[in-house]
Parts: C-alpha cells; sequence; structure tokens
C-alpha cells in the first residue's frame, strides 16, 4: 500500500505539472480531505446503533448459536479461522446485508466481523490475515440482489423498462463475487 | 420478483432486531445497558477510519483532479472502440474501483447523453450496479481494525473488478447489443 499511495499522489502532480491543472489538484487535496470527514462521521450513529444491537446479541449467546448454525459453511470459505468463530455470524449478516443492498447495515457488521477476525490474528496485528482478505474480497465484489440506487437513475431519466438490467446485473456480480473468493484464495499462497 | 425482494429488504432489519431483543430479554441481559455499552463503541470505530479514508479519499481524488484518467482514456479509446464498446462507458470502468461518487456521476451523465434505453446507458448500469469501490471498503474495513500491510487484499479488489468488467461488456452484448 506504501508504494501505490505513494504513486497515485506523485502521479497526480505529474500529470498535473504536465497539464497544467496543478491548482485543481491541490483544491482536491484540501476538499477531499474535509469529505472524508464527513464520511466517517456520517458512519457514527449506523454505527452505533447495529453495535448496540450486536453486543447484545452477543451477551445473550445468539451470535455463537448463530455461528455453531453456520459452521460448515463458513469453514468452507475460511479456513484459517477458529471453529465456531463468532465472526461467521458477523459475516453472515453482513452478506445478507448487502445482498440485499442494505449497505448501511452492512457496514457495521464487516467492521465487527473484521473486529473478530483481529482478535484471532496470531501474527502481527497489522497485517491482513487470509481471512480477513476473503472477507474484504467478498465485499469489493459488491454482491447484491437488485441494484437500488442504479435502477432509480435509469428511471428518473425516463428508461421504457430498468428493470431489465436486474438480470444480467445479477450474473455479472454472482460471476465476480466467486472470482474475488477463488483469486483471493489463489492469491493468499502467494503473499 | 422485484416486489418480493423489497418486501423482503423492508422487513428483515426489524425481524432480525425483534429476534435479537427478545432472545436478550429470554435470556435476562440488562438490554437498554449492554445497547448503550455496545454504542460507545461506534464513535470510536469511525474515528479510527478517519486517518485511513483521509489517506486514501484525497490520493484518488487528486489522481482524478491532475487529468491521470484522461490519458489513461487516450490509450484505451481505440481498441476497445474496435470492440464496438462504447467509448464513454471507459472512464466508468477505470472510475469503478477508485471512487463511488464519481462513478454514480460519469453513470448519469452517460445516461444523459445517450439516453435511457441506449446500450451505452444499460451497458453502464450493469458496470455499476455489479461491483462495489474496492479503495473505500478498503479504507473502512481495514481502517477499523488498524491494518496497513494489505498483503493480496487490493490486487485481489482490482483483478475481480477486470473480470466483473469483462463479464458486464459479454453479458450486455449477449441481452443488449442489436
Amino acid at each position: 500500500m506504501n508504494i501505490i499511495w505513494l504513486s497515485l499522489i506523485i502521479i497526480s502532480f505529474i500529470f498535473a505539472a504536465i497539464n497544467g491543472r496543478m491548482e485543481e489538484v491541490v483544491n482536491a487535496m484540501l476538499k477531499t480531505s474535509q469529505s472524508a470527514v464527513m464520511v466517517a462521521f456520517s458512519l457514527i450513529g449506523i454505527m452505533a446503533f447495529w453495535l448496540g444491537i450486536v453486543k447484545i446479541a452477543q451477551k445473550s449467546g445468539l451470535i455463537d448459536l448463530f455461528s455453531k448454525a453456520i459452521d460448515p459453511v463458513m469453514k468452507i470459505i475460511f479456513k484459517d479461522t477458529k471453529k465456531n468463530s463468532q465472526a461467521y455470524s458477523n459475516i453472515a449478516l453482513n452478506f445478507s446485508a448487502n445482498a440485499l443492498g442494505l449497505a448501511n447495515a452492512a457496514t457495521p457488521f464487516g467492521i465487527k466481523a473484521m473486529q473478530d477476525l483481529q482478535k484471532e490474528n496470531p501474527n502481527d496485528k497489522k497485517v491482513a490475515t487470509n481471512a480477513m482478505c476473503t472477507l474484504l474480497a467478498m465485499n469489493t465484489a459488491g454482491f447484491q440482489l437488485v441494484p437500488a440506487s442504479v435502477l432509480a437513475i435509469l428511471i428518473a431519466s425516463g428508461a421504457t423498462n430498468a428493470a431489465e438490467i436486474i438480470l444480467p446485473t445479477l450474473i455479472v456480480t454472482s460471476i465476480s463475487f466467486v472470482s474475488a473468493i477463488l483469486i483471493s484464495k489463489i492469491l493468499e499462497r502467494v503473499f | 420478483m422485484k416486489e418480493v425482494l423489497n418486501t423482503i429488504s423492508v422487513w428483515i432489519l426489524p425481524v432480525i432486531i425483534c429476534v435479537i431483543l427478545l432472545h436478550g430479554l429470554y435470556k435476562k441481559i440488562p438490554l437498554y445497558e449492554t445497547f448503550c455499552d455496545g454504542a460507545k463503541e461506534g464513535f470510536w470505530v469511525a474515528v479510527k477510519i478517519l486517518p485511513y479514508l483521509v489517506a486514501i479519499m484525497v490520493a484518488v481524488s487528486m489522481f482524478r483532479a491532475s487529468g491521470a484518467l484522461e490519458f489513461l482514456y487516450e490509450i484505451f479509446k481505440t481498441p476497445l472502440e474496435a470492440l464496438k464498446i462504447p467509448s464513454d462507458t471507459l472512464a466508468l470502468m477505470i472510475t469503478r474501483s477508485l471512487s463511488g461518487s464519481a462513478t454514480l456521476g460519469i453513470f448519469s451523465d452517460i445516461v444523459n447523453t445517450h439516453g435511457a434505453d441506449s446500450y451505452a446507458a444499460k451497458l453502464a448500469a450493469v458496470i455499476t450496479g455489479s461491483s462495489e469501490t474496492t479503495f473505500y471498503v478498503i479504507a473502512v474495513y481495514f481502517g477499523a481494525v488498524g491494518i496497513t500491510k494489505l498483503r493480496h487484499a487490493l490486487l485481489t479488489g482490482v483483478l475481480a473488478d477486470m473480470v466483473g468488467i469483462v463479464c458486464a461488456v459479454i453479458v450486455s452484448r449477449f441481452f443488449f447489443y442489436s
């Protein structure tokens, strides 16, 4: 990430110099750092709510119960986690919320799952484990049953049959979801 | 199909919340105190994510503002047109992994210039709807637990996005191209 981050910034300055857009780049830098704060802070409320609910489920033992139930499936995808790991429940909830297009609920579950996986991380806590990378791959692939925001834009622009994009989108997102997990499984042997 | 999914989407959260609360009540958990105890973490999670989000969002927005994307665009334009892929969708393909809001903006542009029923709009819809913003997801999920050594996570996300784009082109050609 060090090299990628540095490259993004250096390349930006080089292109800005060539294209005479240094002012735009500096403005983008100042403005975006502010909007990043807004994005992070807009997560606080929903995060607090779900973490509160999840805490109750954790204390009452519901999370353990659920994790035990889905252990066989999860064991296939997340090999290096503990048996009946608490992370399983939160991973399943993260996936379900994503699939239903509830991005607001998916993020807190996903973060909770990452925290659970971090607790099991036997190595340096700064280094991602295989399970963390797989969970991340599941999320970057962005599997969802109905792409609500895309549909909304199409309908607002007067599409005659906006719903016809649902099936093709579902096919594509399913393929990239499965390949994301497979690619992560293959690459984890290399890195 | 769509109505059924919408109904599920609306009802799933209330059902989950009720199951969790009633199970907690049955197990005699102090609900209110436990909720507040858990909710306290919400603020700190957001604070923990913040530096990672600033780092990634700023770098990506500088990259976009510098015009470096236009350079990539010029390189790929001719081969894509030879494959009968509308060149406007190229900007979308390049931006998809980098920025969510920029992706939605470009998608709206394509729909407005080509019309909502055009092939370009449908291909753009499939590309936009079938993926998530890789850089943002990495910042939020890994930032929340302080991971800075990503190993293969970024490469996986970008490769999967590429697989998605190739599939989107093939599937859209099959469904929509006339």
